[in-house]
């Protein structure tokens, strides 16, 4: 790989060991791909997870005096001061998140703890080059924005951050965002739950490629969310174009930059609704709900609000925002409505988290599968279901 | 020394392990971390354990943090993979093996797949770019 003077010079370790890392595994990942070089990125998102790989990671670079040049924002954790109120915290898990928030801080991290970045706070415009980690948000900011950015891991988009570059290979090149499958979408995508399940079965018949969808009018900014998240859930898919819509598929030929598709599947009702049925727990009683995979926008808190005003809950019910989103809700009088029906927003939480210990073991409703999926470590149970008919759920009890 | 194949070094290192092949894309987050097994219920390696194994897999699947994180586990726990060898090498995946130096290759060379099955013991030598049978 041929290196700038500049990282040449991080390379050698003039910049310190942290940023010299940072470079080395940069050089590695570039070596992989047949990188020519590096370029300069001028946004990252870094999945802070504050799981232990994480720590261990952010801490290295800490020790080794690295700063971000190119400072991120950063993916949720938990709230330990509002989760103080709701349970009590193992002391180990809160150090966790006390020693995570100290390394990213020393390291320049912009701390929004929120996974939802390209909707606030770190908005890409069309061709600039990123670093992007977190599931939802690579695919986002790629095919909504035409941004380019590879599938980052937390760890090479905070490298990334720490030295401002990225090798340059993969989604960054026109050639390789070219689609490969058409999928044909035969079933109605009435609202953006059949977006979660879409994502999630499209990976299936698509495999490792960049899916082209024909068949989808105007989807909202939720919807596009959920697909996102899930297509990285059941998959790993960095970039997916939607024909007459994203802006790199204003047609067909565009979106396959003028080749013809490797294949061609359809989607139809019958596979959304079986996808479903072989991914949510079984119907009856439930325990709580939670939703905020990835975090809930102020439309969603808003859908919920509505529904829930001047009743009464019969299970916990949780709603995961952005700082911003809940101080929002908080203005717009939601929250209240929420709290005097026994519901509450909680801010700055990721569900893969250990301060919902007080749920292992017991039934949850979500309308998100990535929620349901992670959860699988931590005993959670989850029944998926629309926004909707899942809030109705949690009035009732049962579904 | 048995017959060999072709590769491409994603993560360096050589290691040696029985083959262990996965139809499905993996997610290291859900092999339990202190025995090695998948607990994915619907992947085809349910049930099953990759200790010590080289697995060969299409691609890493899910989020951009699990794959690091269950990686790491699986290290110190000491329960993890001996190597992997993929058909696409995706970013995250990548990352994660070279930053916690589990060997890791792509491009192995058609007559792998043909000609290998699992339970055969190999030494995965991404350096070198060659997967060699015992």
């Amino acid at each position: 790989m041929k290196f700038t003077a500049e990282e040449q010079a991080m390379m050698d370790g003039r910049y310190g060991v942290g940023t010299q890392l940072a470079m080395r595994v940069l050089a590695a990942i570039g070596e992989a791909y047949d990188a020519p070089y590096m370029v300069p990125v001028t946004r990252t998102h870094v999945a802070l997870s504050n799981q232990e790989a994480d720590l261990w990671f952010a801490e290295k670079l800490v020790e080794g005096g690295a700063k971000c040049k190119i400072r991120p924002t950063v993916n949720p954790s938990f709230n330990w001061k509002e989760f103080h109120t709701i349970t009590t915290l193992d002391n180990e898990d809160e150090a966790i998140v006390k020693r995570t928030h100290v390394a990213y801080n020393k390291l320049g991290a912009i701390m929004t703890y929120d996974c939802t970045p390209y909707l606030e706070r770190n908005v890409p415009r069309f061709g600039e080059i990123l670093s992007f980690s977190e599931s939802s948000a690579t695919p986002f900011v790629n095919s909504v924005y035409g941004a380019r950015s590879n599938r980052e891991s937390a760890q090479s988009a905070l490298c990334s951050a720490i030295t401002g570059v990225t090798p340059y290979y993969g989604f960054l090149l026109r050639e390789n965002r070219a689609g490969n499958v058409l999928v044909h979408i035969e079933a109605d995508m009435k609202d953006d739950f059949d977006y979660q399940m879409l994502g999630y079965l499209v990976p299936r018949k698509t495999g490792f490629a960049v899916p082209v969808f024909e068949g989808i009018m105007n989807p909202s900014k939720e919807a596009l969310m959920n697909l996102g998240a899930q297509l990285n859930t059941g998959g790993n898919v960095a970039l997916y174009h939607i024909i007459g819509f994203t802006p790199e598929a204003r047609t067909l030929e565009e979106a396959f930059q003028g080749k013809q598709p490797q294949r061609e599947v359809t989607v139809t009702r019958a596979e959304l609704t079986a996808m479903r049925e072989e991914i949510s727990a079984p119907a009856g009683k439930i325990d709580f709900a939670l939703y905020g995979c990835p975090h809930f926008t102020i439309d969603q808190v808003a859908v919920i609000a509505g529904l829930v005003k001047d009743k009464t809950l019969a299970v916990p019910l949780f709603i995961m925002t952005s700082s911003l989103t809940r101080n929002l809700a908080q203005k717009m009088g939601y929250m209240e409505i929420l709290r005097q029906a026994g519901g509450r927003i909680v801010e700055d939480t990721c569900m893969d988290q250990p301060c919902w210990k007080f749920l292992y073991g017991k039934k949850g409703i979500t309308d998100s599968p990535k929620c349901a999926y992670y959860t699988k470590r931590r005993e959670m149970q989850f029944v998926i279901a629309p926004l909707e008919a899942s809030v109705k759920a949690a009035l009732k009890g049962r579904y | 020394m048995g017959k060999s194949y072709k590769c491409h070094k994603i993560a360096g290192g050589k290691v040696s392990g029985e083959v262990l092949f996965s139809k499905d894309p993996l997610c290291f987050y859900l092999i339990e971390p202190k025995s090695g097994i998948v607990i994915e219920k619907e992947h085809c390696l349910y049930g099953k354990c990759i200790t010590g194994k080289i697995i060969v897999f299409p691609y890493g699947k899910a989020s951009s943090v699990v794959q690091a994180d269950g990686m790491y586990q699986l290290k110190l726990s000491g329960m993890g993979p001996a190597g992997m060898v993929v058909e696409n090498a995706d970013t995250t995946l990548a990352a994660s093996a070279i930053i916690f130096e589990l060997p890791m290759a792509n491009k192995a060379e058609s007559t792998f797949y043909k000609e290998v099955h699992d339970g055969e013991q190999a030494v995965l030598d991404t350096e070198k770019g060659e997967i060699i049978l015992i």
